[in-house]
């Protein structure tokens, strides 16, 4: 028999501090995705200046990686796509019925495992940044 | 057991593409990641380096899958976030449009782009 628990809705974020790990994953999977088709849209925006000369795209490029603040952006971005990543993962055997019962601890795993990623990955991301 | 909960309209056919083209993405986004940070780092790319690797057809090939069902899992997750917040009506309506007007507008600069980084267009 299935149940249903009246948490309120998620919209109410002033209550926040009652939030389940579930309610926690919706709303992270949602900020990570308008932060990923966000940079999707600045992304091709940027390759696009291939179109007008190839020195122009090296140059955009090299201008661009050589701000720190880019960089720094740059691991921002790395940890919402791996969150987003391995978040969607669990959601994908929810959605096939695995692991339901379990979706407090793999969504607890996915902050773990992204945050592990990132940590490891910080020093390829900043080299000669600074 | 729990009920079974989704946001999307249950077995729809943009519920079923955003699942396909989401486990499609979990392998590209993770390549595309490894490949320009981590094999060639970004701070090193060249035009010569983009367009040595777009000339390789099955890495162009993968380029432009990855371009169209990133759009489309986007764009669909915003519709779908926004629809979930309440979007109803006339304004459901436009802002569908505008979506699909915004994604096309994407698809074909990013594919006009591609041809130039791999040559065929200069």
């Amino acid at each position: 028999m299935s149940q249903s628990y009246d948490r309120g809705t998620i919209e109410d974020f002033g209550r926040w501090k009652e939030f389940s790990a579930g309610m926690w994953a919706w709303i992270f999977h949602k900020f990570s995705g308008w932060v990923l088709i966000g940079y999707l849209f600045t992304h091709i925006a940027v390759l696009s200046t291939a179109t007008q000369s190839g020195t122009m795209y090296t140059q955009t490029i090299r201008g661009l990686e050589s701000l720190a603040i880019v960089r720094v952006l740059e691991v921002g971005l790395l940890a919402v796509a791996v969150f987003h990543i391995l978040n969607g993962v669990r959601l994908l055997f929810v959605d096939l019925g695995v692991g339901l019962e379990a979706q407090d601890k793999s969504f607890y795993a996915s902050l773990v495992v992204s945050a592990a990623i990132v940590i490891a990955s910080v020093p390829t991301f900043l080299a000669g940044a600074f | 057991m729990a009920e079974h909960y989704s946001s999307f309209e249950y077995k729809g056919t943009r519920w079923f593409l955003q699942r396909i083209t989401a486990v499609f993405l979990i392998g590209v986004l993770a390549f595309h990641f490894m490949l320009l940070h981590f094999v060639n780092h970004a701070a090193e790319v060249t035009f010569l380096g983009t367009q040595a690797r777009m000339q390789q057809v099955g890495y162009f090939g993968t380029m432009i899958a990855f371009l169209v069902t990133a759009t489309f899992h986007g764009v669909n997750g915003v519709y779908n976030a926004l629809v979930n917040q309440g979007l109803s009506g006339t304004r459901k309506t436009t802002v569908k449009w505008v979506l699909i007007v915004a994604s096309g507008v994407l698809i074909v600069q990013g594919i006009r782009t591609a041809l130039y980084m791999a040559g065929i267009i200069a």
